[in-house]
């Protein structure tokens, strides 16, 4: 079998199985959030933290419980790194730096996962699962819980209630996350993945050398840091690590748990607005760009040009052999298509061309699939902007699911819109016209070009997959970076909630046939447009003096 | 006078609704001309910031004014008046559509001339006046009392008390045609400015001073105090946005240049790049060509367009917002007479019971329809003459008699005529009204009755039973009078249209629901609401509003204000009462019940406008991109001269080209905006088809056309190349 056979297989039965899991996850997920019953843990756990679960929030009071809970988040993760070297299982690494503490801590509670350090060698066992670990959890059930409030604003009608944030939090965390990760663990140790509490062993190399392995609860770590498109590697060298993903099937199980809860979701979204429909349209959407990237990333990496893709015969350089070219450009289209972050092989090293791809799937939002939730509410975002130009194509005050989207919806829409541009744009005009950003250039021309944008676009998108070749542990780094992630994060969520709210106190308008059908191809051909042109548009500029300047010979 | 000069057949015809199509007037090249002071004006940044995008423009013009002062080039200053021309041709497309408006306004002022009036002071209904005094008509109050006489001018807008004149609203219409005002009933309002052509009127005054219909009229036309609708603030909240983006994306862009061009140190410096970074002309020429500047230049031409079409089609929307709801409308109520049908019914028959003389019916039909001056009533006094030779009597030659009116709670009108054998009463009116006053006055309805009804109207017929009462007898039915109804031709198609446009239609008829159901039938609407009573409407109004659905919907009588003031669209009827138009939000001057019809597809037409020239505006950008990076970054990045795919000359010429483009495009688009986008009543999905190939799939390719065709005459400018 050719490797291009190979690698298209690879990709038609990721295909094949994302689609088998839309309807029974989406549909579980659906009756997760829409139940009236509570599990008896969860019980325990809301009088733990004295909340009422049957209390409905509007939509301010939802968002300041997000925010609260990040907040406190945040503060406990920064203490706890800061603190590690007393805390157990430490194996004698000292305390985490304030600047890096601040970085971590804001990284893994935005669901980014952006690693300024080596896991393996500056994070204790302890923090890796009793901090970073639950943060893997809960800030993926964070995304899901604005997602089914956003969604919520759409199915229900002149309310101000969007659900108890504390109640998804809590059953998104105990019903979808931890049993599917529970199990994806126990398939990842089978495949060879490590999980010991061990403190590390020195091997005696074939080369005669000695090396320290460090070992750890690692299968464990990397189910939910791909299911909860967290990203962040228990090693430095992440999924390309065979302690964390040691072979060809574990790589396509990676692949398909990164994107298996964001493609599930529009059915659960279809689900709750009671159009099933409406749910398939917006996968549908979501699998055209998907795709689109996947072969756009392939067909690059396969052509492999440049310098020494040329001389070795194929972009293999930062690719781990064991899984090839065409997987791992799979897997960095996957992985930055969501916000997952999690590499097996370095973009750095890629193509100039297909370096931009995994760029451009950053800036697209992180809408195909996009991150645990949040790619869910940024689709859903960009439908309405698109619904609001197709609406007045149609010689109607432009409406989506029944809710018009008038001046506040599209105040809303705009702002969130606006966000992620400006942090991006913003971030990296700063770190081109400062000596600190220059700093940490260690490559120059467009390329050293490419890899500020590059974290900046990963950061500000919550991705947390980065270009190498940019130190960036410094503390302007690590500083500026989270500051980037924070806002990247969390003035979305309100813009989402925002917008929730406007939509939910709307009396829907009855569907006829001058409305705009908003299932059908050509919608989600609008939106698929729609999406594609905003980005370029935005970004074209900066692309053209990074990949395409490097990439266009 | 005529207030405009549209083609008015369709008011006079009809039957014959469907060609005619919502259209607008061309532009008249003489129109840019005499509105281009007033575009010069409107440079003025104290108004401009009102519209963000042009208003960036314009501080990007005067930001290269000054480059070019500075540094004087060819191409700088060319760039620079291209740029101020962007803003101009863009204050040049509000400036014409104002224009239009401000011609109409012109022409409704000199019919608010100065009037004398007549107050009366102490006039009470029925007596004299004490007192009569003259007085300057703006110095009238609301409530005083005035008499207008044979050849004078009305003073102010107002209700007819007392007479009965002939009136020429010409002045307001454009109608010459003069119509009857008279007091009571729903023909008792009367405009300021309208001439009285014969009799006498008392006329009390309704209007406060300077806020008379004609006041407002000028005020609307003229846009004075034009309110943004709902959409638009919408949309400018997106134009905005976008707006913001571009600055972002074009100032965040100058470190990387700088970056690019250090890292470049040989490649030459150009007029686009240098060492310092891009140049400001070539940073602002990106930016201008980015923002969405063709839908900033010409979104309120189109809102202001879109109410002159209103105005040429003599409808007055006394709000933009009632305009973008008639788009928005799910159910049209109609009324079915004058709408759907013909304005008068027509007896066909008198079908008297077993037992009574047919000549006898005929009398009693005379007889009761005699004071009923609607057109069923007068057709009654002419069937009765032709088929029964019946000579028509007047009200006043029967003495003692006493008239009782039709009201809509009765819904039954007749006469009480006294003479030596006591009252005989006589009563024609719809059946279920008449047989229980026929029961109150101890008769028993024959059940011959029934099946005469139930025959007529299931042939689409108006059933009107005639019922006699005599003192110290039971009443009894006499028999029926066939009312015949006939659907104005065309009216099918335009239902079927509606249905396409997802628009629900509701026929509203005091008839009984048989015949309601077979005129719904002939006519093709989607539901009637039969034996319908204002109370009614109003209840169907609500319920339809509470299922999330914007209604529309016509009416002319005081009792129909509070409907009109509950629909989303209410349309009044210039004949109608002052209360009617106080209450809607627009007054059809034709008082043509159909123009609803129209009123939506104007409605839509300035959505779809509005919505196409976006997706035009964000789709040229795609062009633009070709054309200036490449010219900006080429000369470093040699590479990206591959991305010049429109084979530009030179980087100058490709930037100009951009610019120029740019700016020519919002006057080539200015017709499109005064007219609207072509509208064809179809469904969404094929209007959606239609217009993302045109306007979104036109809007890609077009730059690229445009573009290279302005680059091929440019490059042999001098200090371009």
């Amino acid at each position: 079998m050719s490797s291009t056979m190979a690698g298209a297989l690879f990709v038609a039965s990721l295909v094949i199985g994302l689609a088998l899991a839309y309807r029974p996850l989406g549909d579980y997920m659906y009756r997760v959030v829409t139940s009236t019953r509570h599990l008896r843990v969860e019980r325990v756990m809301y009088r733990l933290v004295g909340v009422d679960p049957g209390g409905e929030q509007p939509w301010g009071v939802y968002a300041r419980s997000v925010l609260a809970f990040s907040t406190v988040s945040i503060l406990f993760l920064y203490a706890f790194l800061r603190l590690q070297h007393y805390l157990w299982l430490s194996l004698g690494f000292p305390n985490v730096v304030p600047s890096g503490a601040w970085n971590t801590a804001v990284s893994f509670t935005t669901n980014t996962n952006w690693q300024w350090y080596s896991g393996e060698s500056t994070m204790g066992h302890l923090v890796q699962m009793a901090g970073l670990a639950v943060q893997n959890f809960v800030s993926a059930a964070v995304g899901i819980s604005v997602a089914v409030a956003l969604v919520r604003g759409f199915a229900r009608k002149q309310t101000d209630r969007l659900g108890n944030f504390w109640v998804d939090l809590v059953r998104i965390t105990y019903r979808v996350l931890l049993p599917i990760s529970a199990v994806a663990a126990i398939v990842l140790i089978a495949g060879g993945a490590a999980q010991n509490l061990a403190n590390g062993h020195d091997v005696h190399t074939l080369a005669g050398g000695v090396q320290h392995l460090t070992g750890g609860p690692v299968a464990s770590q990397e189910a939910i840091k791909e299911l909860g498109t967290n990203g962040g590697g228990f090693y430095n060298a992440n999924s390309a690590h065979p302690f964390e993903n040691p072979t060809t099937w574990t790589n396509w199980l990676e692949i398909f748990l990164l994107l298996v809860i964001s493609f599930s979701l529009p059915r659960t979204f279809g689900r709750m607005v009671g159009s099933n429909r409406q749910g398939h349209a917006i996968a549908a959407a979501m699998a055209i760009l998907a795709l689109g990237s996947v072969i756009t990333i392939n067909v690059l990496q396969g052509l492999h040009h440049g310098t020494v893709p040329q001389a070795v015969g194929a972009a293999s350089e930062g690719v781990e052999t064991r899984f090839g070219v065409l997987d791992s450009a799979t897997f960095a289209s996957a992985t930055t298509l969501t916000s997952t972050g999690a590499v097996d092989s370095f973009h750095d090293s890629y193509t100039a061309l297909g370096g931009g791809v995994t760029m451009l799937n950053m800036m697209l939002g992180e809408v195909a699939p996009g991150g645990t939730g949040s790619g869910l509410y940024g689709m859903l975002v960009l439908a309405v902007l698109t619904v609001f130009i197709a609406g007045l194509m149609v010689g109607r005050t432009p409406e989506y699911l029944g809710k018009k989207i008038g001046a506040r919806e599209v105040k809303f829409a705009s702002l969130y819109f606006l966000t992620t541009p400006t942090l991006v744009l913003a971030g990296t005009a700063m770190a081109m016209a400062t000596a600190w950003g220059k700093a940490g250039m260690a490559n120059s021309g467009a390329h050293g070009l490419s890899e500020v944008l590059y974290a900046f676009t990963s950061a500000a998108n919550n991705n947390g997959s980065a270009f190498a070749g940019l130190t960036v542990s410094s503390t302007w780094y690590n500083t500026a970076l989270g500051l980037v992630m924070l806002l990247g994060r969390f003035l979305p969520i309100v813009f989402v909630l925002g917008l929730a709210g406007s939509l939910a106190r709307q009396t829907p308008v009855p569907a006829s046939t001058g409305t705009l059908k908003t299932y059908q191809p050509l919608f989600v051909g609008m939106l698929v447009g729609v999406t594609v042109i905003l980005v370029a548009l935005t970004f074209l500029p900066a692309l053209a003096l990074g990949p395409l300047a490097e990439g266009i010979q | 006078m005529t207030v405009t000069d549209v083609d008015r057949s369709h008011t006079q015809q009809p039957a014959a609704p469907a060609p005619h199509r919502v259209s607008g007037g061309l532009l008249d090249p003489k129109q840019l001309w005499k509105s281009t002071p007033d575009a010069l004006r409107k440079l003025n940044p104290a108004t401009l910031w009102r519209n963000p995008v042009m208003f960036i423009v314009e501080i990007g013009s005067v930001f290269t004014t000054i480059l070019a002062i500075v540094h004087p080039t060819v191409f700088a200053w060319v760039i620079t008046v291209w740029l101020w021309l962007t803003v101009v041709f863009a204050n040049l497309a509000e400036a014409v559509a104002e224009g239009r408006g401000k011609a109409q306004a012109d022409a409704l002022r000199r019919a608010k001339q100065d009037t004398v009036a007549r107050r009366l002071r102490g006039w009470t209904p029925g007596g004299s006046a004490v007192a009569e005094e003259q007085v300057p008509a703006t110095a009238l109050q609301l409530g005083d009392i005035v008499i207008v006489e044979a050849g004078q001018v009305i003073p102010g807008d107002g209700d007819v008390v007392e007479g009965i004149a002939s009136v020429d609203e010409s002045a307001i219409t454009g109608e010459s045609a003069p119509v009857i005002r008279e007091s009571g009933g729903d023909r008792s309002a009367v405009t300021g400015g309208t001439k009285v052509l014969s009799d006498r009127i008392v006329v009390r005054i309704t209007q406060r001073p300077g806020e008379s219909f004609v006041d407002r009229m000028i005020a609307l036309v003229e846009g004075a105090n034009r309110q943004k609708t709902p959409n638009e603030i919408a949309l400018n909240i997106l134009l905005a946005a976008l707006t913001i983006i571009f600055l972002l994306a074009v100032a965040t862009l100058q470190p990387l240049a700088v970056f690019s061009k250090a890292q470049n140190p040989a490649a030459p410096n150009t007029e686009a790049l240098t060492s310092h970074g891009v140049s400001g002309i070539v940073l602002v020429s990106l930016l201008v060509c980015l923002i969405p500047t063709t839908i900033g230049a010409l979104l309120s031409a189109i809102g202001i367009a879109g109410m002159d079409r209103l105005v040429q089609r003599n409808v007055l929307a006394m709000s933009g917002r009632a305009v973008e709801a008639a788009g928005d409308v799910n159910t049209l109520l109609l009324d079915k007479t004058g709408t759907i049908t013909l304005g008068n019914r027509q007896a066909s028959e008198f079908l008297a019971v077993d037992g009574i003389d047919p000549q006898l019916l005929a009398d009693a039909a005379q007889l009761s329809s005699l004071a009923d001056e609607t057109p069923e009533g007068r057709s009654v006094v002419v069937h009765a003459k032709t088929a029964y030779g019946l000579r028509e009597r007047h009200p006043g030659e029967l003495t003692f008699a006493v008239w009782v009116p039709f009201t809509a709670q009765t819904r039954m009108s007749g006469v009480d005529i006294a003479d030596d054998g006591g009252v005989r009463s006589i009563r024609k009116g719809a059946a279920t009204a008449v047989m229980q006053w026929v029961r109150d006055h101890g008769g028993h309805p024959t059940d011959q009755i029934g099946p005469l009804v139930d025959g007529i109207s299931a042939s689409g017929g108006t059933p009107l039973v005639v019922a006699e009462h005599v003192d110290g007898q039971p009443a009894r039915a006499l028999g029926v009078i066939h009312l015949k109804d006939v659907v104005k031709a065309g009216m099918r198609e335009r239902f079927d249209e509606m249905r396409r446009m997802g628009i629900k239609t509701i026929m509203i008829t005091g008839d009984n629901p048989l015949t309601a159901q077979a005129i719904a039938a002939e006519a093709g609407v989607d539901d009637f609401l039969a034996e319908a009573k204002p109370e009614d409407k109003m209840a169907l109004i609500r319920l339809e509003q509470a299922g999330g659905k914007l209604v529309a919907m016509t009416g002319d009588g005081t009792n129909d204000a509070p409907a009109l003031a509950q629909a989303d669209v209410g349309v009044a009827m210039n004949t109608g009462t002052s209360a009617a138009k106080e209450a809607g939000n627009m007054v059809d001057l034709d008082s043509d019940p159909t123009k609803l019809i129209e009123i939506v597809e104007i409605g839509k037409q300035l959505l779809i406008t509005r919505g196409a020239l976006t997706t035009f505006s964000i789709a040229n950008d795609i062009a633009k991109y070709f054309a200036i990076i490449p010219a900006m970054f080429a000369a470093v990045y040699p590479g990206l001269d591959r991305l010049n795919i429109m084979r530009l000359h030179s980087p100058t010429s490709a930037i100009l080209s951009a610019v120029i483009f740019n700016a020519v495009v919002i006057v080539a688009l200015i017709p499109l905006a005064l007219r609207g986008v072509r509208y064809r009543p179809s469904s969404a999905a094929t209007m959606l088809r239609r217009n993302l190939f045109v306007y979104g799939l036109g809007g890609i390719v077009a730059p690229f056309v445009g573009i290279k065709l302005i680059d091929l005459l440019i490059q042999f400018i001098p200090g371009i190349s």
